[in-house]
């Protein structure tokens, strides 16, 4: 049984379907891409998964059940957690609030403590930074914090959108270095990214999106030396 | 001259055997402005909070200040109830008040496309308080006891009365503001509130019940609301169906004053406003100090948008 399946899921925005019927899985354990131009859905897939949106049509499952109609709060105590488009930290909290407002849902204060550590040795930059309000940080700072916060609910799946947005390149090498820990550690990952070359370049599998349809899909070593690929996506 | 606030002030009567009765005169203005600015400062809270989080006005919350106080009026008076009871009874029953007209009038409307069907809600749920305490209590006005049990205090040997109702308002508001500051500041539903009220999309990835965050900042804005009402009412001892209306728009003005959405902007814009209303009574003239107070308003928004405490309106992309 994968661990997140999408079946024939359609979504609209007003009278406008920015998703035409996709379906796609995540098995445990794996790093999954999802590539595609601009505009072509993957933000709006994602929000869909964790509840930001609701589909017209389809559904989601994860480990088995269906949580197509839980509402957004009630979808990271299940183990899912999504670091959004544009990192969308909260600027007006110190780093240390943030990192404690991704484990809301937790109730015992060690396995806070312990993920919080796990998280500081992940990202050294955060504990140095930890009472710094989180909308001085920078660009960087703010991906990794995003990222921090999410890893404190502790989840098994991650959902990760568009991660190396308007990063330099040694940062970004950074944040798929850290998003290979990631995986290592055990956290299945399901990563959304404009960046394909890199993308593919961690993934186990990946799915190619074009305006709303999944056009390709399969082993993400063989979708690196797709023809049609490395036209559109990887600039070869 | 006439005593701004409608009660006597011993400062007044001993102007004439005082060297310095005027400057006696001054400081109990003064503290009858900062008393009356505590008063518009925790009605203010209600406004900032409620837009800081739920971006709307409430333009209701004036009214459930009045419900507060007739509650009040109807527990000491009606049922015999003694003042502190009264008090919290008033205060649980508009707080329970506050969650019904956030679940009932405002949260379907909370996805609307337009920020102005929920403003025009607002106001039609201020009529209808209005009209319903019209319905039970009549238009007449009722003469409101004072509850507070505290002496007046007489400083400088007697040259300057405090009254125990400026003592106790100024006291709540300074209780108010320090908890409320902990409470956002400490708590797991204060540090809710303010990721809410930056990003819901982000807040709701967390975990957190947006909607439930939002009746709960209702709850607080008009349990406040009921405590400024019995204060209100004890030292302006009159309760008509419309008292809460200038005190809420005036509350509201202090908001955008100090900078709307930011608590210690709402202290500010309260109590400035509070002194410049007293003493444009006491100095100017009584017929125009609201005509001075939004004057001075005026003024500060042109040479500042955002009020004094405000962060530029200008967001972050
Ligand atoms: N709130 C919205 N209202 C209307 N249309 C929207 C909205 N959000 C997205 N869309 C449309 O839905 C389509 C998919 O958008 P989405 O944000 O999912 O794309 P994306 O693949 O994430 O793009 P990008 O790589 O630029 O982030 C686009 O055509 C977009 O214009
Ligand atoms: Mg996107």
């Amino acid at each position: 049984m994968a661990m997140l399946e999408v079946k024939d899921m359609e979504v609209y925005y007003g009278m406008i379907q920015a998703i035409k019927g996709i379906s796609f899985e995540v098995n445990e354990g794996e790093v999954i891409a999802l590539i595609g131009a601009n505009g072509a859905g993957k933000t709006t897939i994602l929000h869909t998964v964790t509840g930001l949106l609701s589909p017209k049509r389809g559904t989601v499952l994860f480990e088995g059940k269906d949580i197509t109609k839980i509402p957004a709060h009630k979808i990271v105590s299940l183990g899912m957690a999504h670091v959004p488009e544009g990192r969308r930290v909260f600027a007006e909290l110190s780093v240390y609030e943030n990192l404690k407002m991704g484990a809301y849902t937790r109730k015992d204060k060690a396995e806070i403590d312990a993920t919080l550590a796990m998280v500081y040795e992940r990202f050294p930059r955060l504990e140095e930074r930890k009472n710094q309000l989180a909308g001085t940080l920078s660009g960087g700072e703010q991906q990794m914090l995003a990222m921090g916060r999410a890893l404190m609910s502790h989840p098994k799946i991650i959902l990760m959108d568009e991660p190396s947005m308007g990063l330099s390149p040694i940062l970004v090498n950074q944040i798929f270095d850290i998003i290979e820990e990631v995986s290592k550690s055990g956290t299945t990952v399901l990563l959304v990214e404009q960046n394909a070359k890199k993308a593919l370049s961690i993934a186990d599998r990946a799915y190619v999106l074009e305006t709303g349809t999944i056009v390709l899909d399969g082993d993400a070593k063989a979708l690196m030396d797709d023809d049609s690929i490395k036209k559109a996506y990887l600039g070869e | 001259m006439k005593n701004p606030s409608g009660r006597t002030y011993a400062a007044e009567g001993n102007e004439k055997y005082t060297g310095w009765g005027n400057s006696m005169s001054f400081i109990s203005y003064f503290i009858n402005g900062i008393s009356l600015g505590s008063v518009y400062a925790i009605i203010a809270l209600g406004y900032t909070m409620v837009y800081g989080i739920a971006k709307m006005l409430n333009f209701a919350h004036g009214d459930v200040i009045m419900i507060g106080a007739y509650v009040v009026m109807a527990s000491v008076s009606g049922a015999g109830l003694p003042p502190f009871a009264a008090l919290l009874v008033s205060v649980v029953f508009c707080t329970v008040l506050g969650i019904v007209i956030e679940s009932v009038a405002y949260r379907p409307l909370l996805n609307a496309a337009s920020s102005l069907a929920v403003l025009i809600t607002a106001i039609g749920v201020s009529y209808l308080l209005q009209n319903i305490a019209l319905l039970i209590f009549g238009a007449n006005t009722i003469s409101f006891a004072s509850i507070v049990p505290v002496p007046a205090l007489a400083l400088a040997g007697g040259a300057l009365t405090v009254t125990g109702e400026a003592i106790v308002t100024i006291a709540c508001c300074i209780v108010i503001m320090i908890g409320l500051t902990l409470f956002i500041r400490k708590s797991k539903a204060g540090q809710a509130m303010l990721a809410v009220s930056e990003d819901k999309g982000a807040a709701q990835l967390m975990g957190i019940n947006v909607n439930g965050t939002i009746a709960l900042t209702f709850a607080i804005g008009s349990a406040l609301a009921a405590v400024a009402g019995v204060l209100l009412c004890s030292a302006y001892p009159t309760l008509t169906p419309y008292t809460g209306a200038m005190p809420g728009i005036k509350a509201f003005v202090a908001a955008v004053f100090g900078g709307i959405g930011s608590i210690p902007g709402a202290l500010i814009g309260g109590i400035l406003l509070g002194v410049i209303e007293i003493f444009g009574k006491a100095y100017i003239s009584s017929q125009m100090a609201d005509a001075i107070v939004f004057g001075v308003l005026i003024v500060i928004l042109l040479v500042k948008p955002a009020g004094i405490l405000g962060k530029n309106i200008q967001e972050k992309v």
